[in-house]
């Protein structure tokens, strides 16, 4: 029996029922199956996802530097989404220092709703911890995120918010991110995109070096990772005006809509900015992946054709020699020490996919991908877009729709120039995403909202030498002898992005995997009785 | 300690039955503790002559968890003693989660003493939410009464209250003990509220005539048996407390479908067919 009839035949049948979709192999005839994802964990189902809250304050909103962002609900909301999260930031913007710049992402802020306030509403207590924090940081801007009860007793946070504006004259955007929202912290992106693109993207303005400016969305800068993308890119010649949102300014988030092209990175959390960015605003955007040195070098290579000018080109081929001749020793070892490998990768909505490509980088085979909150596009490819069925939970998280802008408006390709870049480059992925599955080999495991059961089985089945994941289930995989490396954190190393973060990440994994601590510890009840008896015989005693 | 909870209609006279009712049972020697469960607050007026009372929620925002049950407990007529549970204004906060907190909060200050023979909740309109069936969850009021009057939307709550009461009633033991009809001089009033009573297998346990005492009692802030105690209506409120306390009727209702109430409804010529 293959391994996934084999995981999933334990289930009841209402539940094999549920599953059946969202566990698949892929082909062996090449072709992309459908998914099933973006649906309802069943109950009972020891899922990994996180919540609405998680993905608006915790992935998209919170890594905004300058801005107080105040989670309106108990404490505990706040505090569990304090510094979980190694979204780095520094104190600058566009490399300039600045003074006073206001630094919050080492804060949390909370306004520790009490029963009164869930009795009487929290509205005024939301108000005075706005006015507390324009007093005391004065920041760029307030975010309001909203926890469970606040929906619930139906608080107006976005009158809290319209209110503070007009006496503080600071901008303030509230999220109605309540946790029950949606089925997984997806919903919690879409609706912090939804705010970016009403509220602050378009209303300021930044001068720009040189029409070689991008935006990378989706790059929310784990352990560094847009640091060193941000460095390369300038290298080459290309300006970052921001990120969405890792490091980012308000300002820099306001006056995005000037950049030329938007690279996506990671697709799920940030796609609705970069559709609407397009319709508004007309920008492309473009596919990319700064995780893998393959993956790199075709994202370079891509942004220098968009641009098409020759020396903008060749710049990038220089950076890309020097950067592998730097590396290439590196590299070679970690190749050689990693070759033969297998993987098992669980994180978010785009993670998954962009790691195969480093881990093929090293010669290592992924054997079972998944994602925890992803859509069908990510799996198969945004082809798929219009025939995905709205079920209710997916209809019931508000979908915006922007129109043109006719005074900010501005291409930097003509449709025709668009068309012809990519009949020149049909593997470039301008406007589109081409998804995980296409990437992977034939006969690995998809598991859609992988739970703690399908874990535990694929692991002990396919047994693959790294499991990726975070921190909800790792130790579990690590301490039953499968090395186990967080995804989400980069266990508290990095940065894993370009030339430099995939010889970090090969030192990483070669240190890991030669130091198999715990696959040599044996459970005491593994190798001797737990209980003893005597047997008795006969009468004897 | 029998603890009673008075349901029904918003506007029905819930508070106005419940006090004059109390006032009649006070003056049978009961010893009786009113918790009203509204928002608004004024469940106790008629008995406090006024309603100058501090809810327990008030107490609660401003002095944190430091209550006294002095605070908030007033002696009324009869030595009734009076709390209002209290809550937000109209469109915030929540309610219903206000009564919990409430009812929580008294039996912690250990308001419930034994030598109380009575305990009565009065609670707003129609059970709108989780909160509203406090009083009738977790074996706290044992006995329901519904204030209801001949007109259908006053029929169709008290249908649609049984449906609570009898979602609680397996769990918590609580039972319908009758329907009180507050008169609205509808034709035919008391025959169909009779007959609602007995399709829910309860009793009409009695009728209260409209009367301008009432009014006049409510207007200087006392019960009718306070105002006025030798008028007509005051006999009818001391007949209500002595058929409630000896009341022995307590069900669990068998509430109506629609389409059952309304053919009601019709025999007694209130809807046209």
């Amino acid at each position: 029996m293959n391994p996934r009839d084999a995981v999933l035949e334990k289930y009841s049948a209402r539940v094999y029922k549920n599953r059946k979709d969202h566990v698949l192999t892929v082909p062996e005839d090449g072709s992309i199956p459908e998914m099933g994802a973006n649906s309802r964990s069943l109950p009972g189902i020891m899922t990994e996802r996180g919540c609405c809250y998680a993905g608006c304050k915790g992935v998209v909103v919170g890594p905004v530097k300058d801005v107080v962002t105040i989670t309106h609900g108990p404490i505990g909301c706040g505090f569990y989404a304090w510094g979980t999260r190694r979204n780095k930031a520094r104190p600058t913007i566009e490399g300039e220092h600045q003074e006073n710049m206001p630094m919050m992402i080492q804060y949390m802020f909370s306004t520790d709703m009490q029963e009164p306030n869930i009795v009487f509403g929290g509205e005024k207590k939301l108000r005075k911890a706005c006015e507390e924090a324009v007093e005391i940081f004065h920041p760029k801007a307030i975010f309001i995120c909203a926890t469970c009860p606040v929906g619930l007793i139906g608080d107006d946070i976005h009158a809290v918010a319209a209110s503070i504006e007009e006496d503080y004259g600071v901008t303030c955007v509230a999220f109605s991110c309540e946790g029950y929202k949606g089925v997984s912290q997806s919903a919690g992106h879409h609706i912090a995109n939804n705010q970016f693109i009403r509220r602050i993207v378009g209303t300021g303005s930044r001068p720009m070096p040189n029409p070689y400016t991008v935006n990378i969305l989706g790059e929310y800068n784990i352990g560094g990772d847009g640091f060193y993308e941000e460095e390369l890119l300038n290298r080459c010649g290309i300006h970052v005006r921001s990120a969405f949102t890792g490091n980012a300014s308000i300002e820099e988030l306001a006056s995005a809509h000037e950049a030329n092209l938007n690279l996506v990175m990671c697709h799920r959390s940030i796609n609705y900015v970069a559709d609407m960015l397009k319709t508004r605003y007309g920008t492309d955007w473009m596919k990319i992946n700064f995780i893998g040195v393959e993956a790199t070098k075709k994202s370079l290579r891509d942004i220098a054709n968009y641009f098409g000018d020759q020396a903008l080109i060749d710049r990038v081929e220089e950076v890309i020699a020097e950067e592998e001749a730097k590396y290439a020793e590196e590299f070679a070892y970690y190749r050689k020490k990693l070759t033969g490998k297998t993987a098992g990768l669980y994180v978010g909505g785009s993670r998954s996919h962009h790691y195969q490509l480093l881990l093929k980088d090293f010669g290592v085979s992924t054997i079972l991908a998944g994602y925890e909150f992803a859509h069908r596009d990510d799996y198969e490819g945004r082809d798929v877009i219009p025939t995905i069925k709205l079920d209710a939970d997916g209809k019931n998280i508000e979908t915006i729709t922007v129109d043109k802008d006719p005074a900010l408006f501005h291409t930097y390709l003509t449709e025709e120039g668009a068309a012809r870049l990519k009949a020149e480059h049909p593997e470039m992925e301008l406007n589109d995403y081409k998804g995980m599955i296409v990437d992977m080999d034939a006969g690995a495991i998809l598991d859609d909202d992988l739970n703690q059961y399908e874990t535990d089985e694929f692991v002990r089945l396919l047994k693959p030498d790294i499991f990726f994941t975070g921190i909800k289930d790792k130790y579990a995989v690590q301490k039953g002898g499968t090395l186990c490396r967080q995804l989400h954190s980069y266990d508290y190393s990095g940065p894993y992005s370009c030339f430099h973060g995939a010889a970090n990440f090969g030192r990483d994994m070669v240190m890991s995997l030669y130091t198999p601590a715990w696959g040599m510890i044996n459970a005491p009840w593994k190798n001797r009785a737990s209980i003893q008896a005597k047997v008795a015989v006969g009468g004897e005693s | 300690m029998r603890q009673v909870a008075i349901y029904g209609k918003g506007g029905i006279g819930k508070s106005t039955t419940t006090q004059n009712l109390n006032a009649g049972l006070a003056e049978m020697g009961k010893h009786i503790m009113i918790v009203g469960c509204d928002p608004k607050a004024d469940s106790t007026r008629l008995i406090l002559g006024g309603l100058a009372q501090q809810t327990v929620l008030d107490t609660l925002r401003e002095a944190g968890e430091d209550i006294d049950l002095d605070n908030v407990m007033k002696l009324g007529y009869g030595n009734i003693k009076c709390v209002e549970s209290g809550g937000p204004e109209p469109g915030v906060g929540c309610a219903g989660r206000g009564i919990i907190t409430s009812i929580g909060l008294l039996e912690q200050l250990g308001a419930y003493t034994d030598d109380l023979d009575y305990v009565f909740y009065d609670v707003l309109g129609d059970v709108v939410c989780g909160g509203f069936a406090m009083p009738i969850r977790e074996g706290k009021a044992q006995e329901i009464y519904i204030v209801c009057s001949g007109e259908m939307m006053a029929l169709y709550a008290a249908n649609n209250i049984s449906k609570g009461i009898m979602k609680y009633a397996k769990t918590g033991g609580v039972r319908l003990g009758g329907l009180i009809c507050n008169s609205r001089n509808v034709a035919g009033e008391a025959e169909l509220v009779a007959a609602v009573a007995k399709e829910l297998g309860t009793q009409m346990i009695h009728f209260v005539p409209r009367s301008r005492d009432v009014q006049q009692a409510e207007i200087n802030k006392k019960t009718v048996i306070d105002w006025n105690p030798a008028c007509e209506q005051a006999d009818v409120y001391r007949e209500l407390a002595k058929k409630i306390d000896e009341n022995d009727m307590f069900v669990i209702p068998k509430p109506l479908s629609q389409d059952r109430l309304e053919s009601i409804l019709m025999d007694y010529g209130l809807m046209e067919a």
